[in-house]
């Protein structure tokens, strides 16, 4: 809290506040390039369909057309737009990045949360069954979830979530334990408050600010797995998606490995302007905790 | 004396407690084949059609289809214990066979992998941490940071397009050049110019993460009181960094690297997908290619209790390594 704000006036207070979060955000000169180049992703994937009148499927034109020319990205083995393709991968990549971690954060808070808050045989079962899911090769129970459920967004979704997790339950299990032994908590259990309110109304506002920074991590780490499981064929078949361009175009890595390139280049820089962002909030939300 | 029988004990207990994971691993597999929708035969045997009826009777036998769930479950356990995965029709080969002979090829790729991850991972993290701020730690940060960013499959097809398309330094593909019959040290050259590439394509993420988390232990470590002792003592600063911060700082890369091992798995079904390398990360793609879903079932157990072994292997390597920590 700003050490000006006036209790009387917590709009202002929350203003100064949110300033100082942005000045510190802000003085990462990397993160602020992030967070720009991210927002200008998202409105590409917002905007963009809007602009075409065909879908990423459909053919647009002679197949291989190399980009920079007719086509601004070219178009693919089969004829299709390369920029159109892109445009709907974006929104792919974002929806399934933000939908799963938000699952993952809420499955991770639910977990850690009563883990850290009743400890004892509940929190180290918990705590048992987190580490558990932490040795089980991930990807690799990604892929069976999606193999198995057959392809589709749900599915991908799902796959994301169940295998991201546990390093979220364990962080809120920390910061549960830590919070849990404070007074102004003690306060609250005396005062006859129940659980469930203690935990949401005053605990857990107390982790908002580590939880966004893990999840702007989980982020970028989802839309990896997403594109590495649409690579490999496992994406929904009628949703376009960057890592599907990058395996359909595979095969013709000899004649136009741009097709390859293209999507590639999306991805990293998708994801680093994400993680550039999670470095940022981590700085603004978490400034005793800043890197070295 | 005493101590080979404490890490004898270690070991054991190390064993019991990678039971109830084991556990889990199967009732998962368990649940995910019973969940999915539609008939478990038909969810094993993938597309309805394509199976032979032998090998819908094998699977409805296989997992007792006609009895309790918790019957079929308790079969389809004492079936794993036995370590009896099933038998693939499409490769004509029982399950278990068939993953342990593409067992070598994807160690020889994780083993190397994990020398050259490490080994790069703290030498540029070192490189890094000795000037703060400066040019070549910035070079360095920058390009752990793009490397953390990149999907791994494209990196692979990058370095196929440069070094096997237009330069024609390496192969693009494959473990050995089949046409040549190599024998002995003609024959692990060969290997070896074959593992370039993807070794080096699944490193390259693992040495990003190394490199940051080295970079700031080596910073953290250089304020210590020892450190100090060591530069009153008149010490080189090469040899205080090599001889004293070296060890300790390189201690919790060594730990996240045996917490890396089971991603390393996965990240090698994607290399091997890229490079033809006939480990289980490829049969897996063909697993998945033909919908064996037996198959993927299985890779997944043996995968599993690869990761469970390596890290029991590591945590003893780690206390052997350390004697702070006790073999508890």
């Amino acid at each position: 809290m700003s050490a000006t704000a006036i209790p009387t006036e917590p709009a202002r207070a929350w203003h100064a506040h949110t300033r100082e979060l942005w000045q510190r955000f802000a003085r990462n000169r990397a993160a602020l390039a992030g967070l720009v180049v991210l927002i200008i992703i998202v409105i590409f994937a917002l905007v963009g369909p809007m602009l075409f009148s065909e879908g990423p499927f459909e053919l647009a034109g002679p197949p291989f057309a190399p980009p920079f020319r007719a086509f601004p990205l070219g178009t693919d083995m089969l004829g299709r737009n390369e920029l159109i393709g892109i445009v709907y991968g974006a929104r792919t990549s974002l929806v399934i990045g933000l939908v799963a971690t938000l699952f993952a954060t809420l499955l991770g808070v639910l977990l850690g949360g009563i883990a850290g808050y009743y400890g004892g045989v509940v929190d180290e079962m918990l705590m048992r069954l987190t580490e558990m899911f932490q040795t089980i090769p991930s990807f690799l129970f990604a892929i069976l979830v999606v193999a198995i459920l057959s392809p589709s967004i749900g599915s991908v979704i799902l796959a994301i979530a169940v295998v991201s997790w546990p390093p979220m339950a364990r962080l809120v299990r920390g910061e549960f334990r830590a919070l849990r032994n404070r007074e102004f908590v003690e306060a609250c259990i005396s005062m006859g408050m129940s659980d469930a309110r203690v935990i949401v109304r005053h605990i857990l506002p107390n982790c908002v600010s580590s939880v966004i920074v893990t999840g702007s991590l989980l982020v970028a780490t989802a839309i990896l797995t997403e594109s590495a499981l649409s690579f490999l064929g496992l994406s929904d078949p009628n949703v376009m998606s960057w890592g599907f361009m990058v395996g359909a175009a595979r095969d013709f890595l000899q004649r136009a490995w741009w097709l390859c390139a293209i999507p590639g280049v999306a991805i990293l820089i998708t994801v680093l302007a994400i993680n550039l962002v999670g470095d940022g909030l981590n700085d603004a939300l978490n400034p005793r905790l800043r890197r070295l | 004396m005493s101590v080979a029988r404490d890490r004898a004990r270690y070991i054991g207990r190390r064993v019991a407690q990678a039971i109830p994971t084991i556990l889990l691993i199967v009732t998962l597999n368990f649940l995910l084949v019973h969940l999915a929708p539609g008939n478990a035969a038909d969810v094993l045997a993938g597309e309805a059609g394509s199976a032979t009826p032998q090998y819908m009777a094998f699977l409805r036998h296989e997992f007792g289809l006609d009895q309790p769930l918790y019957v079929q479950y308790l079969d389809y356990l004492k079936n794993v214990v036995r370590f009896d995965l099933g038998y693939s029709f499409r490769e004509g080969m029982p399950v278990r066979d068939l993953i342990f002979q593409r067992l070598g090829p994807t160690l020889l790729l994780m083993g190397t992998t994990i020398v050259l991850s490490i080994g790069l991972g703290i030498l540029l993290g070192i490189f890094a941490a000795g000037k703060p701020g400066s040019l070549r730690d910035n070079v360095i940060s920058v390009f752990a940071l793009v490397s953390y960013a990149t999907p791994l499959f494209w990196v692979g097809l990058m370095l196929i397009v440069l070094f096997a398309i237009d330069l024609r330094w390496l192969p693009t593909s494959g473990m050995v050049n089949i046409a040549a019959f190599y024998t002995g040290w003609q024959k692990v050259g060969d290997v070896a110019r074959h593992l370039v590439l993807p070794a080096i394509t699944l490193s390259l993420f693992y040495m990003a993460l190394y490199v940051r988390l080295m970079r700031s232990s080596m910073l953290e470590q250089r304020g210590m009181d020892y450190v100090v002792t060591a530069r009153s003592k008149g010490l080189t600063e090469r040899s205080i960094t090599f001889r004293h911060v070296l060890r300790n700082a390189s201690l919790p890369v060594v730990t996240m690297a045996g917490v890396q091992i089971g991603n390393l798995l996965g990240g090698s079904v994607v290399v091997e997908t890229v490079f033809g390398w006939p480990g289980i990360g490829l049969l897996a793609f063909k697993a998945l290619f033909a919908r064996d879903l037996n198959l993927l079932l299985g890779i997944f157990f043996v995968a599993a209790c690869l990761v469970i072994a390596v890290n029991i292997i590591v945590d003893v390597i780690y206390t052997a390594l350390d004697p702070r920590i006790r073999l508890r």
